[in-house]
């Protein structure tokens, strides 16, 4: 009985194989941007526990100053009262042309770790880590870039250290970093001699803090894989709605077979079942394609979405994507999760369908109309709760919560509001054609409403990213333009060359700019310390938010210090505070520059003060003002006079143009997951258009009887597209603005830091609109086609049912 | 002679045999002409074939002297939107306009809405108080007494009416072809009514039987 059953529920997808291709293409999508997605974010977190296990520390509590580092005195007491500790000194630096994290550690203390166990093997290896010339280990990529970088220990390749991190002898470290007699934190080894006085009595300064697994990097970059998620859930909301829709149609079109199956005998429980049997197996095969594409569309991403946050967060993020049993059940499970809720309004009304009820394609439209109201209704409530929400969880969470609310219930609203538009402007449209084109619209939006939906929330989302993206470029090359006061940058071999450039320019340009740093551990975090000299361009140009009264004399002084904004947003470091950037040294905070793109905390000095709690600050890089000077000229000169490499100089331009690619290579995946959401909401329309195909003949063939052509109608047809995605793109240009705004100024300083001001793009509104009305007329081309080509005698089957 | 049918024939893709096979026939302006026959004798097809609405394989099918064979699609489109009208037995409006809009429509796609003739149509038809409402919103007979409406607005030479009163009982049966033949004769438009009821069929001018292809 259940095989004939089946056999019979089967038969409507081999009669309508569009309708089942559609379906399977809309579980396809949504789970292939979802699981991709996933993967990406798979793959960054299980890169940052590598991270972590490849230090072998995960697991060790630790103990740390607060505001600054360990005193090198107090390690020693802390050895001699028998505690078993390893330091560790840890930091950022440019070596050769490349920027990295730098650890040292004491590989004779160190809990075991892969990276030097590889080691082992090699007995003159360990003893050269240790000796004066010292060893670095980096991942192969980096190894070869750094081998032939003069000035550096012996590089050795280990796949085991995670990217874009060298490790080394804190010896070797602290001479690179520049921080001699400095130790971040000491990891307490696990066996501990007994009897030893507790930690809070000997070291009462120093706190003791749990293990971590990738914990740092994780909550740093927490804010970037919950966008991506968003973007993900989005995209699979988008793919749902086709779904939706083809599941609510076969169901309507089956309700004659399954009012005979129950005449026949077949209980509604069976039923029931089969159907929901049905739809799992259609959603493992959606979902199982989707999986493929979800793998190739994250292993096209992971390389950019790998750049962004090491240029963001200096996560390291390898490029490789693996493919894990978690994910692909994960993914699996989200498509049958998503098809058997869209699909549970169907099989529940099929549940419960008396075994007379008439059937009716109409009813379904009819349906979906009465239920416009509450859909309004539902729309109001999710956005007064987005609201609420912000203001009674303050922070990402409630800034995430605002934006869900805000997209799905405007995207509930939309059907109701294009409704009112619709019988609004039928009273504006003159001419009978029109006035049937504004009628049959507003007739046609139940079927269609879902698909445009999914288009208005595609809309709004590529508005409002693109909006918060270029207002951020605008805004960063604007910032660029203060910050790059010089007009050549330049880098010598070592510092003796340094002092020779600087005193041969001297005489020659208008002014020389050292550019001095070093790192400290200020609020709990690595943080970049810079000394400037007295130059009219950084008074005039400096980009600061927030200052105090002559703030830059009191900076230059030594009274004072600049913090960034991400410094100050983060540590609460406002003019009138107080920041410690090293025992003993402390300064009122002057004021706040904007530091767009930097991952860590930044503070501005003279440079006599940072020399005097700093020694052997390198001075090896230099930004020059020409003056008079051509900086081409100056470049030939430099280089032929000290024989510098051309990677040494760079001059304002190239910086800017270097600054500005890797921006924009941060906001590639941005891009890409935009225009696939715009993609399937394409997508959504054409399989919208396709499965509504047989409720459209018997509105269209009387008026093609009346004296319509075909061609005439296939055109109103691509018309009637184009009308409801401009209106659906018009109402989407306020939700996208709104977006922007909470990206701008909730959503990116909780998860960067920084706050950006919003500008309008008007000119990207049109081409998006342009792309829009694309879509939906390359979506409304094919039924308009069909129409076009269809014989006469399919159109005159909707007048002689009989015959 | 309004309509004039000379041996037409029709095939439909994939059919064995012609559906019509060398059919003639003539209608003058202002005659009603009945067309009985047995399900699948082709009459439906033949009146098809005589609003455009469909193609035929050989023989010649003129109205007001136009020879439909030499018409495209745009012409066959203006033939049926400004000289003949159509009344279906499934009534056929258009779900999204009201019953005013439904009745206004084919004289103006025809462009030449006569409003003082419409509102007498619409009362004569019984349908003053139903105007503002939406098809779905009438019983049968009601939506068949709009699409004679419909047609008649539009002033037509000649009104095709495929089995008009088929999904009607009775008694609306009977009230729409009374209606439809004082309207037709009153407005001097000629009446080609295809219909299984040898009832119906008596009411008209000339009657003929169609069997198998051929006027018998």
């Amino acid at each position: 009985m259940r095989r004939a059953a089946l056999q019979a529920l089967w038969s409507h997808w081999r009669r309508h194989p569009l309708q089942l291709a559609t379906l399977l293409a809309g579980l396809a999508l949504a789970t292939a941007l979802w699981s991709a997605v996933q993967a990406i974010n798979a793959e960054a977190r299980a890169s940052y526990a590598r991270a972590t296990a490849q230090l072998g520390v995960a697991a060790l509590d630790r103990l740390e100053a607060p505001g600054g580092p360990v005193p090198l005195a107090r390690y020693v007491a802390l050895r001699r009262a028998g505690w078993q500790l390893s330091p560790i000194l840890e930091g950022r630096a440019t070596l050769g042309d490349q920027r990295l994290r730098i650890v040292g550690l004491d590989p004779l203390s160190h809990p075991p770790m892969p990276a030097v166990q590889t080691l082992a093997s090699d007995p003159e290896a360990l003893p050269q880590m240790i000796a004066q010339g010292g060893l670095m280990l980096a991942p192969p990529d980096l190894a070869a870039a750094l081998r032939d970088t003069p000035g550096l220990p012996m590089v050795r390749a280990s796949a085991e250290v995670p990217p874009g991190m060298v490790l080394t002898d804190i010896g070797v470290a602290e001479r690179l970093l520049h921080r001699e007699g400095q130790i971040d934190r000491l990891l307490i080894l696990p066996d501990q001699p007994m009897g030893l006085q507790p930690l809070d009595r000997l070291a009462p300064d120093l706190h003791r803090l749990p293990g971590r697994e990738g914990a740092d990097t994780a909550r740093l970059t927490d804010s970037f894989h919950l966008n991506l998620t968003a973007f993900g859930l989005l995209s699979f909301a988008v793919g749902l709605f086709i779904v939706h829709g083809t599941v609510g149609l076969a169901f309507e079109q089956r309700r004659a077979m399954i009012r005979t199956l129950r005449a026949l005998g077949l209980p509604m429980r069976s039923l029931t079942a089969l159907m929901l049997a049905e739809l799992v197996a259609l959603a493992l095969i959606g979902g199982g394609i989707g999986l493929v594409l979800g793998y190739l569309v994250a292993a096209a991403l992971l390389p950019d979405v790998a750049a962004t946050l090491r240029g963001l967060y200096g996560a390291p993020v390898a490029g490789g994507l693996s493919l894990r049993p978690v994910w692909v059940l994960g993914g699996l499970g989200m498509a049958i999760a998503g098809t058997l809720a869209t699909g549970a309004g169907s099989l529940w009304r099929g549940a419960h369908m008396p075994i007379l009820a008439a059937p009716g394609l109409q009813a379904w439209a009819e349906r979906a109309h009465r239920a416009a109201r509450l859909q309004a209704l539902a729309g109001v409530g999710l956005i007064a709760a987005g609201l609420l929400a912000l203001w009674l969880i303050p922070g990402l969470i409630g800034g995430f919560a605002l934006l869900a609310g805000l997209m799905l219930g405007a995207a509930l609203l939309l059907p109701p509001v294009l409704g009112l538009i619709l019988t609004l402007g039928r009273r504006l449209v003159g001419g009978v054609v029109g006035e049937w084109l504004w009628a049959d619209m507003r007739a046609q939006l139940p079927g269609i409403s879902l698909a445009l939906m999914a288009l208005l929330l595609a809309l709004a989302t590529n508005i409002g990213v693109g909006t918060m993206v270029k207002s951020f470029r605008l805004t960063f090359v604007g910032w660029l333009d203060q910050r790059l006061v010089a007009d050549l940058y330049v880098t010598a071999r070592d510092d003796a060359q340094g002092a020779e450039i600087a005193r041969w320019l001297a005489p020659r340009v208008a002014a020389v700019l050292p550019l001095r740093e070093a790192e400290f551990q200020i609020a709990g975090a690595p943080a970049e310390v810079y000394g400037v000299v007295d130059d009219v361009s950084y008074r005039d140009h400096w980009p600061l938010i927030r200052h105090s009264a002559a703030g830059w004399d009191r900076v230059l002084t030594g009274q004072a210090a600049f913090v960034n904004e991400q410094l100050a947003r983060r540590a609460g470091l406002w003019p009138g505070a107080e920041v410690r950037i090293a025992p003993g040294w402390a300064l009122p905070v002057a004021g706040v520059y904007s530091d767009y793109g930097n991952p860590s905390g930044q503070v501005i000095v003279s440079i006599p003060a940072l020399l005097a709690h700093a020694r052997a600050v390198p001075n090896r890089r230099f930004g020059i003002r020409a003056g008079a000077l051509p900086v081409a000229d100056l470049m030939r000169d430099l280089q032929t006079q000290f024989d510098l490499p051309a990677a040494a100089l760079i001059d304002n331009a190239g910086l800017k143009a270097r600054s500005l690619a890797v921006f924009d290579k941060t906001f590639v995946v941005t891009g890409a997951l935009n225009l696939l959401t715009l993609g399937v909401a394409g997508f959504a329309i054409l399989t919208s258009l396709l499965t509504l195909w047989s409720l459209r003949l018997p509105q269209i063939a009387p008026v093609w009887a009346l004296g319509l052509t075909r061609a005439d109608l296939a055109r109103l047809e691509i018309g009637r597209s184009l009308a409801l995605a401009l209106l659906t793109a018009l109402l989407a240009l306020p939700l996208g603005l709104a977006l922007a705004w909470v990206l701008l100024k909730v959503i990116n300083v909780q998860a960067f830091g920084w706050e950006l001001p919003m500008s309008l793009f008007p000119l990207d509104w049109l081409r998006l609109l342009a792309l829009a009305l694309l879509a939906a007329g390359l979506a409304a081309a094919l039924p308009a086609r069909r129409l076009y080509r269809l014989p006469p005698s399919d159109l005159l089957k909707v007048f002689a049912n009989a015959r | 002679m309004l309509l004039e049918i000379d041996t037409v024939t029709k095939t439909y893709p994939g059919a064995a045999r012609p559906v019509l096979r060398g059919v003639s026939l003539g209608l003058a302006a202002g005659e009603t002409l009945a067309l009985t026959g047995e399900s699948g004798s082709g009459k439906s097809t033949l009146l098809h074939l005589a609003s455009a609405l469909d193609s035929f394989d050989s023989g010649e099918i003129r109205l007001e002297g136009t020879a439909l064979s030499g018409l495209d699609d745009t012409g066959r489109a203006r033939l049926r939107r400004e000289r003949v009208a159509l009344v279906f037995q499934q009534f056929n409006l258009i779900p999204s306009l009201s019953v005013a809009q439904n009745l206004a429509f084919h004289a103006r796609l025809a462009g030449r809405l006569d409003r003082d003739w419409l509102a007498e149509l619409t009362e004569r038809l019984g349908l003053a108080e139903l105007t503002a409402r939406y098809p779905e919103q009438l019983s049968g007979g009601q939506q068949q007494r709009v699409a004679i409406g419909r047609a008649l607005a539009a002033r037509p030479a000649l009104l095709l009416a495929d089995e008009p009163t088929g999904n009607l009982d009775e008694t609306a049966s009977a009230a729409v072809m009374d209606l439809m033949l004082d309207l037709v004769r009153a407005s001097g438009t000629a009446l080609f009514l295809v219909t299984h009821s040898q009832a119906v069929a008596a009411r008209a001018d000339r009657h003929l039987h169609l069997a198998a292809g051929r006027v018998a």
